[in-house]
Protein backbone atom coordinates (compact mmCIF):
# COMPACT_ATOMS: atom_id res chain seq x y z
CA UNK A 1 0.00 0.00 0.00
CA UNK A 2 2.47 2.64 1.09
CA UNK A 3 6.08 1.81 2.18
CA UNK A 4 5.05 1.76 5.80
CA UNK A 5 1.86 -0.53 5.15
CA UNK A 6 2.76 -4.02 4.36
CA UNK A 7 -0.90 -5.01 3.70
CA UNK A 8 -4.37 -3.90 4.20
CA UNK A 9 -4.86 -6.04 7.63
CA UNK A 10 -1.66 -3.60 8.73
CA UNK A 11 -2.96 -0.53 7.95
CA UNK A 12 -6.50 -1.17 9.71
CA UNK A 13 -4.48 -2.14 12.88
CA UNK A 14 -2.56 0.50 12.90
CA UNK A 15 0.46 -0.75 14.69
CA UNK A 16 -1.81 -1.94 17.31
CA UNK A 17 -3.42 1.69 17.72
CA UNK A 18 -6.29 0.56 15.58
CA UNK A 19 -9.24 1.31 18.26
CA UNK A 20 -7.83 4.64 19.09
CA UNK A 21 -7.16 6.43 15.61
CA UNK A 22 -9.83 5.24 13.77
CA UNK A 23 -12.30 5.72 16.72
CA UNK A 24 -11.07 9.26 16.34
CA UNK A 25 -11.26 9.38 12.54
CA UNK A 26 -15.00 7.62 12.33
CA UNK A 27 -16.41 9.95 15.22
CA UNK A 28 -15.15 12.82 12.86
CA UNK A 29 -16.86 11.22 10.15
CA UNK A 30 -19.96 10.41 11.93
CA UNK A 31 -20.70 13.47 13.64
CA UNK A 32 -19.36 15.30 9.55
CA UNK A 33 -22.94 13.38 7.93
CA UNK A 34 -24.70 13.70 11.39
CA UNK A 35 -24.72 17.40 10.69
CA UNK A 36 -25.10 17.83 7.09
CA UNK A 37 -28.08 15.22 7.76
CA UNK A 38 -29.96 17.05 10.52
CA UNK A 39 -29.17 20.73 8.07
CA UNK A 40 -30.76 19.11 5.30
CA UNK A 41 -33.72 17.74 7.05
CA UNK A 42 -34.41 21.51 8.62
CA UNK A 43 -33.88 23.10 4.99
CA UNK A 44 -36.75 20.60 4.15
CA UNK A 45 -39.03 20.69 7.09
CA UNK A 46 -38.90 24.88 6.32
CA UNK A 47 -39.83 24.00 3.03
CA UNK A 48 -42.60 21.34 3.92
CA UNK A 49 -44.32 24.24 6.42
CA UNK A 50 -47.19 26.11 4.80
CA UNK A 51 -46.10 29.42 4.49
CA UNK A 52 -48.65 31.76 5.94
CA UNK A 53 -47.01 33.89 8.72
CA UNK A 54 -49.82 36.42 10.25
CA UNK A 55 -48.32 39.34 8.13
CA UNK A 56 -48.54 37.05 5.43
CA UNK A 57 -52.53 36.48 6.01
CA UNK A 58 -52.76 40.54 6.64
CA UNK A 59 -51.31 41.25 3.37
CA UNK A 60 -53.58 39.29 1.60
CA UNK A 61 -56.82 41.06 3.31
CA UNK A 62 -55.18 44.10 2.16
CA UNK A 63 -54.91 43.04 -1.28
CA UNK A 64 -58.63 41.63 -1.08
CA UNK B 1 -7.85 51.06 -10.01
CA UNK B 2 -8.72 52.39 -6.59
CA UNK B 3 -11.54 54.16 -7.57
CA UNK B 4 -13.89 50.80 -8.25
CA UNK B 5 -15.54 50.08 -4.68
CA UNK B 6 -17.57 47.10 -3.42
CA UNK B 7 -19.88 48.11 -0.86
CA UNK B 8 -19.94 45.43 1.53
CA UNK B 9 -23.07 46.90 3.90
CA UNK B 10 -24.90 45.73 0.93
CA UNK B 11 -24.38 42.01 1.95
CA UNK B 12 -25.67 42.83 5.33
CA UNK B 13 -29.19 42.10 3.74
CA UNK B 14 -30.59 39.30 4.74
CA UNK B 15 -31.69 38.27 1.14
CA UNK B 16 -28.78 39.39 -0.42
CA UNK B 17 -26.01 37.46 1.67
CA UNK B 18 -28.40 34.32 1.01
CA UNK B 19 -27.67 34.47 -2.70
CA UNK B 20 -24.46 35.22 -1.77
CA UNK B 21 -23.71 32.65 0.74
CA UNK B 22 -25.53 29.97 -1.90
CA UNK B 23 -22.90 31.15 -4.40
CA UNK B 24 -19.57 30.71 -2.16
CA UNK B 25 -21.21 27.00 -0.58
CA UNK B 26 -20.23 25.10 -3.60
CA UNK B 27 -16.80 26.26 -3.64
CA UNK B 28 -16.21 25.31 0.25
CA UNK B 29 -17.61 22.35 -0.24
CA UNK B 30 -15.42 21.43 -2.67
CA UNK B 31 -12.48 22.70 -0.98
CA UNK B 32 -13.22 20.39 1.73
CA UNK B 33 -13.29 17.26 0.02
CA UNK B 34 -10.63 17.62 -2.17
CA UNK B 35 -8.34 18.99 0.70
CA UNK B 36 -9.66 16.00 3.03
CA UNK B 37 -8.68 13.50 0.72
CA UNK B 38 -5.22 15.06 0.04
CA UNK B 39 -5.01 15.30 3.70
CA UNK B 40 -5.62 11.92 4.26
CA UNK B 41 -3.68 10.82 2.06
CA UNK B 42 -0.75 12.35 3.51
CA UNK B 43 -1.82 11.66 7.09
CA UNK B 44 -2.38 8.09 6.77
CA UNK B 45 -0.48 6.63 3.93
CA UNK B 46 3.14 9.14 3.65
CA UNK B 47 3.66 10.35 6.79
CA UNK B 48 5.90 8.13 9.02
CA UNK B 49 4.73 6.31 11.90
CA UNK B 50 6.33 8.50 15.32
CA UNK B 51 8.91 7.21 16.84
CA UNK B 52 7.61 7.50 20.57
CA UNK B 53 4.18 6.79 20.02
CA UNK B 54 3.63 4.58 17.13
CA UNK B 55 0.92 5.13 14.75
CA UNK B 56 -1.37 6.62 17.85
CA UNK B 57 0.36 9.75 16.73
CA UNK B 58 -2.59 9.75 13.44
CA UNK B 59 -4.96 11.24 15.74
CA UNK B 60 -3.25 14.37 15.77
CA UNK B 61 -4.78 14.57 11.72
CA UNK B 62 -8.33 14.74 13.79
CA UNK B 63 -7.49 16.14 16.92
CA UNK B 64 -5.78 19.10 15.97
CA UNK B 65 -7.48 20.79 13.25
CA UNK B 66 -10.85 19.85 15.15
CA UNK B 67 -9.50 21.55 18.49
CA UNK B 68 -8.06 24.81 16.33
CA UNK B 69 -11.52 25.02 14.84
CA UNK B 70 -13.46 24.74 18.39
CA UNK B 71 -11.61 27.96 19.01
CA UNK B 72 -11.52 29.81 16.03
CA UNK B 73 -15.50 29.02 15.37
CA UNK B 74 -15.93 30.60 18.85
CA UNK B 75 -13.94 33.84 18.32
CA UNK B 76 -15.92 34.56 14.68
CA UNK B 77 -19.43 33.40 16.68
CA UNK B 78 -18.30 35.95 19.53
CA UNK B 79 -17.35 38.21 17.13
CA UNK B 80 -21.04 38.29 14.86
CA UNK B 81 -22.90 37.90 18.27
CA UNK B 82 -21.02 40.94 19.40
CA UNK B 83 -21.37 43.21 16.64
CA UNK B 84 -25.34 42.12 16.02
CA UNK B 85 -25.54 43.12 19.76
CA UNK B 86 -23.51 46.80 19.18
CA UNK B 87 -24.88 47.91 15.66
CA UNK B 88 -28.26 45.70 15.98
CA UNK B 89 -27.41 43.96 12.94
CA UNK B 90 -29.79 40.81 11.96
CA UNK B 91 -27.53 39.02 9.48
CA UNK B 92 -24.21 39.68 12.35
CA UNK B 93 -26.55 37.30 15.09
CA UNK B 94 -28.24 35.00 12.19
CA UNK B 95 -24.35 33.98 11.62
CA UNK B 96 -23.16 33.97 15.04
CA UNK B 97 -26.47 31.60 15.61
CA UNK B 98 -24.91 29.59 12.55
CA UNK B 99 -21.36 29.18 13.95
CA UNK B 100 -23.02 27.48 17.21
CA UNK B 101 -23.69 24.32 16.38
CA UNK B 102 -20.68 23.60 14.25
CA UNK B 103 -18.28 25.21 17.02
CA UNK B 104 -20.08 22.46 19.95
CA UNK B 105 -19.34 20.17 17.35
CA UNK B 106 -15.55 20.32 16.32
CA UNK B 107 -15.30 21.17 20.63
CA UNK B 108 -17.02 17.48 21.01
CA UNK B 109 -14.52 16.33 18.29
CA UNK B 110 -11.29 17.57 19.68
CA UNK B 111 -12.26 15.77 23.22
CA UNK B 112 -13.30 13.02 21.95
CA UNK B 113 -10.05 12.37 19.74
CA UNK B 114 -8.30 13.58 22.48
CA UNK B 115 -9.91 10.68 25.15
CA UNK B 116 -8.54 8.27 22.45
CA UNK B 117 -5.46 9.54 22.33
CA UNK B 118 -4.90 9.53 26.32
CA UNK B 119 -5.99 6.49 26.73
CA UNK B 120 -2.79 4.44 25.08
CA UNK B 121 0.03 7.78 25.54
CA UNK B 122 -1.48 8.77 28.97
CA UNK B 123 -3.19 5.38 30.37
CA UNK B 124 -6.36 7.42 30.83
CA UNK B 125 -9.19 8.55 28.80
CA UNK B 126 -9.57 11.75 30.59
CA UNK B 127 -7.45 13.85 33.47
CA UNK B 128 -8.70 17.31 35.01
CA UNK B 129 -5.87 19.10 33.55
CA UNK B 130 -6.19 22.51 32.55
CA UNK B 131 -6.21 22.28 28.55
CA UNK B 132 -8.83 19.18 29.02
CA UNK B 133 -10.81 21.13 31.59
CA UNK B 134 -10.71 24.60 29.62
CA UNK B 135 -11.98 22.82 26.30
CA UNK B 136 -14.72 21.19 28.20
CA UNK B 137 -15.67 24.48 29.34
CA UNK B 138 -15.52 25.30 25.71
CA UNK B 139 -18.57 23.14 24.92
CA UNK B 140 -20.54 24.01 27.82
CA UNK B 141 -20.13 27.82 26.35
CA UNK B 142 -21.65 26.30 23.48
CA UNK B 143 -24.16 24.07 24.71
CA UNK B 144 -25.17 27.84 26.99
CA UNK B 145 -25.58 29.74 24.22
CA UNK B 146 -27.62 27.42 21.84
CA UNK B 147 -29.55 26.64 25.37
CA UNK B 148 -30.47 30.08 26.12
CA UNK B 149 -30.95 31.35 22.54
CA UNK B 150 -33.86 28.44 22.28
CA UNK B 151 -35.01 29.63 25.52
CA UNK B 152 -35.98 33.15 24.75
CA UNK B 153 -38.98 33.16 22.52
CA UNK B 154 -38.20 36.96 21.08
CA UNK B 155 -35.75 35.55 18.59
CA UNK B 156 -33.95 39.36 19.28
CA UNK B 157 -33.85 39.58 22.72
CA UNK B 158 -32.50 35.70 22.24
CA UNK B 159 -29.52 37.50 19.99
CA UNK B 160 -28.61 40.07 22.68
CA UNK B 161 -28.95 37.74 25.99
CA UNK B 162 -26.87 34.72 24.10
CA UNK B 163 -24.40 37.62 22.68
CA UNK B 164 -23.49 38.65 26.26
CA UNK B 165 -23.13 35.31 26.74
CA UNK B 166 -20.63 34.38 24.09
CA UNK B 167 -18.99 37.79 24.42
CA UNK B 168 -18.02 36.72 28.68
CA UNK B 169 -16.68 33.22 27.15
CA UNK B 170 -14.44 34.55 24.93
CA UNK B 171 -11.93 34.68 28.57
CA UNK B 172 -11.93 30.84 27.93
CA UNK B 173 -10.22 30.78 24.50
CA UNK B 174 -6.92 32.39 25.28
CA UNK B 175 -6.72 29.96 28.33
CA UNK B 176 -7.65 26.74 26.30
CA UNK B 177 -4.49 28.52 24.07
CA UNK B 178 -1.92 28.97 26.99
CA UNK B 179 -3.11 26.58 29.31
CA UNK B 180 0.09 24.26 28.39
CA UNK B 181 2.10 27.22 28.82
CA UNK B 182 0.79 28.47 32.33
CA UNK B 183 0.41 25.54 33.55
CA UNK B 184 2.07 22.07 34.01
CA UNK B 185 0.09 20.00 32.24
CA UNK B 186 -0.36 16.77 31.38
CA UNK B 187 -1.66 17.41 27.78
CA UNK B 188 1.59 18.48 25.79
CA UNK B 189 2.87 22.11 24.41
CA UNK B 190 2.25 23.12 21.32
CA UNK B 191 3.49 21.12 18.12
CA UNK B 192 3.18 24.35 16.03
CA UNK B 193 4.49 27.88 16.80
CA UNK B 194 5.17 31.03 15.40
CA UNK B 195 8.09 31.86 17.37
CA UNK B 196 10.00 28.80 16.85
CA UNK B 197 10.81 25.42 14.30
CA UNK B 198 7.94 22.85 14.07
CA UNK B 199 9.07 19.94 16.44
CA UNK B 200 7.13 17.30 13.86
CA UNK B 201 8.72 15.41 10.59
CA UNK B 202 8.03 18.05 7.46
CA UNK B 203 5.01 15.47 6.04
CA UNK B 204 3.60 14.71 9.70
CA UNK B 205 3.05 18.77 9.47
CA UNK B 206 2.23 18.62 5.88
CA UNK B 207 -0.46 16.57 6.54
CA UNK B 208 -1.85 18.47 9.56
CA UNK B 209 -1.89 21.54 7.77
CA UNK B 210 -3.63 19.87 4.78
CA UNK B 211 -6.44 19.00 7.22
CA UNK B 212 -6.48 22.08 9.13
CA UNK B 213 -7.44 24.00 5.56
CA UNK B 214 -9.90 21.05 5.05
CA UNK B 215 -11.76 21.89 8.52
CA UNK B 216 -11.46 25.37 7.59
CA UNK B 217 -13.27 24.65 4.79
CA UNK B 218 -15.85 22.12 6.18
CA UNK B 219 -16.71 24.54 8.87
CA UNK B 220 -17.49 27.63 6.25
CA UNK B 221 -19.29 25.87 4.19
CA UNK B 222 -21.52 24.33 6.87
CA UNK B 223 -22.11 27.50 8.58
CA UNK B 224 -22.81 29.34 5.43
CA UNK B 225 -25.78 26.29 4.71
CA UNK B 226 -26.87 26.91 7.70
CA UNK B 227 -27.18 30.60 8.37
CA UNK B 228 -29.60 30.17 4.55
CA UNK B 229 -31.73 28.00 6.79
CA UNK B 230 -31.79 30.86 9.25
CA UNK B 231 -32.01 33.54 7.10
CA UNK B 232 -35.41 31.98 5.43
CA UNK B 233 -36.58 30.70 8.92
CA UNK B 234 -36.42 34.26 10.08
CA UNK B 235 -37.49 36.30 6.84
CA UNK B 236 -40.47 33.86 6.13
CA UNK B 237 -42.85 36.53 6.37
CA UNK B 238 -40.92 38.67 3.56
CA UNK B 239 -42.09 38.32 -0.25
CA UNK B 240 -38.48 37.00 -1.69
CA UNK B 241 -37.83 34.40 1.26
CA UNK B 242 -41.33 33.14 0.32
CA UNK B 243 -40.54 32.65 -3.00
CA UNK B 244 -37.77 30.90 -2.34
CA UNK B 245 -38.91 28.50 -0.18
CA UNK B 246 -42.26 28.01 -3.13
CA UNK B 247 -39.66 27.55 -5.57
CA UNK B 248 -37.60 25.16 -3.65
Amino acid sequence: MSIYWNSVSDFIAMGGYGLYVWGSFGMALAVIVAEVLQLAARRKALSATPQRSTRVATGAAHEA
Amino acid sequence: MATQRINWFKYAAPQRFHALAGALVPWFSAAAVLLTIAGLYIGLLRAPTDAQQGDAYRIIFVHVPAAWMSMVVYLAMAFWAGIGLVFNARLASMLANALAPTGALMTFVALWSGALWGKPTWGAWWVWDARLTSELILLFLYIGYMALHAAIDDTRRADRAAALLALVGVVNVPIIYFSVKWWNTLHQGASVSLTRAPSMAATMLLGMAVMALAFWAYCIAVALVRVRVIILERERSAGWARHTLEAA
